[in-house]
């Protein structure tokens, strides 16, 4: 029994471990940033790779944790994700004087969102999504002498408790109506009386802030600009990928009796989501602003292939999640390193950026073309599942949509291109020496754009562990 | 035989370009790998005549069949049948004559034979597959390499030209890509061979057909949707112009031509609306062509109205229309590279592609002038070049449909010819003929780079245009395969 915790709880027990371990090298003597970094970075990479080693399927506490393949995986692309951005932001974090506090907020707010993925109770959900919610804000708040990063940090702490607070009533109904938490009783109650739809509505409601899909993205852009680089690719990247984790999880597990009228919902709001987040991305010059945009344009091609209800959703989501880390990190690391090191974040400070930095060129150009959708990155398989995830509902009417807004995204990205490779600039960047850590993170990304799409066993890998409705 | 090979040594040649150093190096290594191209492309013809003169009536050889997503049945599957092997055998020519001619590129030129050579590699994947989802995925691979060849290394407006073009060609893909999952949904499978055995509800084919084919009409330059070729040939580099309108405008006259063939009963649905539009895109390019005072210009517009016979030719959906249309598809491929590399040719001399300032240029280069008549005369159809022959074919095709609308719309094509000839000799009466100014006088004429590809892409035409039966030979047993269910129909208009 012990070792059985052992085994299925190792990957948050790991994460606990190393927050442990770092409280005592903070009240330790001190020691030098490099070492600290190198140590972390070890032990995220150790973590990831044990990560992969065994995936049982069972239940801890009373069914209030659950774990299976599927989850294990999504952990291990969560972790994976944090090792990338870490590795990413070694340039900043060196300069900085509280790295320790840094790991410790995101670290925590990792385990938070393990839980959360893992939960198989309301409660547990809760717990999990507000755990992993509240480090952040302190996290965003990180540049210290920045007035904009407090700014950040008390829209995301504000928009979140409000959030919370739609979620948590919307629990309660749920509460109310069916008179259980836990999901596997849950299903057997859902009837979709009005109070019922009420607190679904509710629920997604609270979902759809933090994946900040259209009309709840008000708080993104500010949130994303005012935060430090590393913060900012944490949020963009982790916390929407956990919550659509979990999202799908209780799509497709919970509320299947219901799933007629999600299926119209998540419609809707993908629709408004690509739309709006498009439109808004078209004018961004801060590029932390315009990725945050082009973010929430790519969480409205995700909610497409969730609508598909199949399993092919579940597993197109996954697989496009996982291509969106490795290309929006690789987008992020660069703008990170470049922000670090010369404090320039706007797009038309890369003009003629292709002359003095060519490698970082084109870790930037093959990463937005992946977040484009063209092949032959991974973006362009992502993309394409997903759609034709969405299409097997029949609904060609989003489909059609979806393709179109595909091309006014092609602009936007394009268009950094077009800045980077074509634009004429007297005192373009400087060239940059990019620390070797951040330099290996950011091959890892160029190397899994493009494997991870040509390669059909990554998505078949992943098609074998998920499921559908 | 594997045809992999095809995506394979451009690959190699890609990557050995990137880790080549200095130009000397970049552009031996480009050259190696397109002649090696090249050469396949001389054995698959062999091996092809080969195979069909010892009785293999299979619709595709050299066929090969992978797994690629299991889950969703994307298969690697690739085949070639003599339409195929015919536009594979264009890219091949037209990519060694590419690089020959951009032999003295300097700047940037590792990015820019890396890039040449990926565009190449789009487009063999593309003639080669038997994919839908394959045959999509190498045709966007050939859109990113265009983009930033015109905006990098073009000339003029180059920046507007480059996004204009991508966005274009973007959205065609588009549309392409609503008609692909129109089909993959109604049939389970994106397999063309399968498809055109199972057959695709009517009622699915009409409502998918125009997506799909207009996604391609975007590509093949089809009216309204042209306005990319003009901006993005003119601003292009010389070899990225050759590449665009000689091989990457085929892309779309192919996909045309493979999606009439899987959707038969739209095709001859909206085989008017077709047909309509590949009129007007030919009397708008003629005359459009007119009004052009720059050379590139010139040949760009004549490019739209020369594409308008391809998709005339398809539209007309019967066997000799059809084979016209292939035989343009590479007629037209071979002549207006040829064209675009000796406007790049004299424009590297003498800066200027406008005819107003040209003029003698036979006195100081005589064989760039030679090559340029040549491509004019090919352009305006004289008999003995490939032009006459490809209209030819696709005028006594559309002529076999009796329907009074449509011997009109032929007779109306057949008319541009006479605008065709007016801007073409003017042109050339203009700038190679007349007196020539005094600082143009002293200009050298071809080095041996550009001789070698401008004969090269001449072997071409004459080859078609004095041995047509050649080409007909090659395709026409695929054009009977395309016949058979074109004719398959079950409603007629």
């Amino acid at each position: 029994m012990t070792y059985n915790i052992l085994i299925q709880l190792r990957q948050e027990l790991a994460l606990a471990l190393l927050i442990f371990i770092l409280l005592f090298i903070k009240l330790g003597k001190d020691r030098s940033n490099e070492s600290i970094l190198n140590f972390i970075n070890a032990v995220l990479f150790i973590n990831l790779a044990a990560g992969f080693c065994c995936h049982e399927t069972g239940a801890l506490f009373n069914g209030m944790f659950n774990t299976n393949a599927l989850i294990v995986f999504e952990k291990d692309l969560l972790n994976l994700a944090l090792l990338i951005i870490s590795m990413q932001s070694y340039a900043w974090l060196k300069e900085s004087k509280n790295v320790i506090e840094f790991y410790i907020l995101t670290l925590t707010s990792l385990l938070g969102m393990f839980f959360m993925i893992s939960s198989g109770n309301l409660l547990m959900f809760y717990l999990g999504l507000e755990m992993s919610t509240i480090p952040l804000a302190a996290a965003a708040n990180f540049d210290l002498t920045k007035r904009k990063s407090s700014e950040a940090a008390m829209k995301l702490i504000l928009s979140s408790a409000f959030s919370s607070a739609i979620l948590l009533l919307g629990i309660s109904f749920l509460y109310g109506t069916s008179g259980t938490l836990t999901f596997s009783i849950l299903t057997a109650h859902i009837n979709g009386n009005p109070l019922q739809l009420f607190a679904f509505i509710l629920l997604i409601a609270g979902f759809a802030f933090k994946i900040s899909a259209v009309p709840f993205h008000l708080w993104t852009a500010d949130v994303y600009e005012g935060s430090p680089v590393a913060v900012t690719s944490f949020l963009s990247v982790i916390s929407k990928a956990a919550v659509l984790f979990t999202l799908v999880n209780m799509l497709y597990q919970v509320f299947t009796p219901i799933a007629n009228t999600w299926y119209l919902i998540l419609v809707v709001l993908a629709a408004a989501t690509i739309l709006i987040g498009n439109l808004f991305a078209l004018r961004q010059d801060n590029f932390k602003r315009f990725l945050a945009f082009s973010s929430i344009a790519q969480v409205g091609f995700i909610l497409i292939g969730i609508s598909g209800s199949s399993q092919a959703g579940s597993a197109s989501m996954i697989y496009f999640v996982l291509i969106y880390i490795f290309s929006n990190l690789a987008a992020f690391g660069v703008v990170s390193v470049v922000s670090a090191l010369t404090g320039k974040e706007n797009i038309s400070d890369f003009k003629g950026f292709y002359k003095t930095n060519p490698m970082l060129s084109w870790v930037l150009t093959i990463a937005l073309f992946s977040l484009a959708g063209v092949p032959p990155t991974a973006g362009f398989f992502g993309k394409l599942f997903l759609m034709m995830a969405g299409a097997a509902k029949g609904n060609y009417g989003i489909i059609i949509f979806a393709a179109l807004n595909m091309v006014v995204s092609f602009y936007y990205y394009l268009k950094v291109v077009k800045c980077i490779f074509m634009d004429e600039n007297t005192s373009p960047i400087e060239k940059i020496t990019v620390p070797t850590v951040s330099k290996i993170a950011m091959y890892i990304c160029v190397v899994g754009v493009i494997v991870t799409g040509l390669a059909n066993v990554v998505y078949d890998y992943i098609n074998s562990i998920s499921f559908g409705l | 035989m594997n045809l992999t090979l095809l995506i394979l040594v451009p690959f190699i040649t890609a990557v050995l370009i990137l880790l080549a150093r200095g130009l000397q190096q970049i552009r031996v290594i480009g050259l190696i790998g397109s002649l090696t191209q090249l050469g396949l492309a001389g054995w698959l013809l062999k091996s092809f005549l080969a195979a069909r003169a010892a009785g293999n009536n299979a619709a595709h050889l050299f066929e090969s069949n992978q797994t690629w997503f299991k889950a969703l049945n994307i298969n690697y599957h690739i085949g070639m049948d003599g339409i195929a092997l015919a536009m594979i055998l264009l890219t091949s020519v037209i990519v060694v004559a590419g690089i020959l001619v951009s032999w003295t590129m300097d700047k940037l030129s590792k990015e820019y034979f890396f890039l040449l050579v990926l565009l190449s590699m789009g487009a063999y994947g593309f003639f080669i597959s038997l994919d839908l989802f394959t045959l999509f995925f190498f045709l966007e691979v050939a859109v990113i390499p265009k983009f930033l060849l015109i905006g990098i290394w073009g000339s003029g407006d180059k920046t507007k030209s480059a996004m204009k073009l991508a966005l274009m060609l973007m959205a065609g893909s588009a549309l392409v890509m609503v008609g692909l999952f129109g089909i993959y949904y109604n049939t389970h499978t994106f397999d063309m061979v399968q498809i055109t055995q199972q057959g695709i509800p009517v009622g699915v084919q009409k409502f998918f057909f125009p997506f799909a084919f207009l996604g391609f009409g975007v590509f093949a330059a089809l009216f309204p949707f042209h306005t990319w070729v003009p901006d993005g040939h003119a601003s292009a580099p010389t070899a990225a112009s050759m590449f665009l309108a000689g091989i990457s405008m085929k892309l779309g006259g192919y996909g045309c031509l493979r999606i009439a063939a899987l959707m038969p009963d739209a095709a001859h649905a909206y085989s008017w609306i077709i047909i309509l539009l590949a009129t007007i895109a030919i009397i708008y390019g003629a005359f459009a062509t007119m009004m052009q005072t720059d050379l590139k210009y010139i040949n760009a517009y004549s490019s739209i109205s020369h594409c308008g016979f391809v998709i005339l030719g398809i539209g007309m959906l019967n066997k000799t229309s059809i084979n016209g249309a292939v035989i343009q598809m590479v007629s037209h491929g071979l002549m207006t590279a040829l064209f675009f590399a000796a406007i790049g040719m004299i424009y590297s001399r003498t800066h200027t592609r406008m005819v107003a300032q040209l003029g003698g240029l036979l006195k100081a280069m005589p064989f760039i002038s030679t090559v340029f008549v040549i491509a004019g005369l090919c352009s305006l159809g004289l008999p003995g070049f490939s032009g006459f022959v490809a209209e030819m074919t696709v005028f006594m095709g559309s002529w076999q449909n009796p329907d009074g609308a449509y011997r009109l719309a032929t007779i109306l094509s057949g008319a541009s010819i006479v605008v065709t000839a007016v801007y073409i000799l003017r042109a050339t009466g203009r700038a190679i003929m007349g007196p020539i100014s005094a600082e143009h006088a002293l200009l050298a004429d071809a080095t041996w780079n550009e001789k070698l590809a401008a004969v090269l892409l001449i072997a071409g035409i004459l080859v078609i245009g004095l041995a047509p039966f050649l080409i007909n030979h090659l395709i026409m047993p695929s054009t009977d395969a395309i016949m058979l269910h074109l004719d398959k129909v079950t409603l007629i208009k």
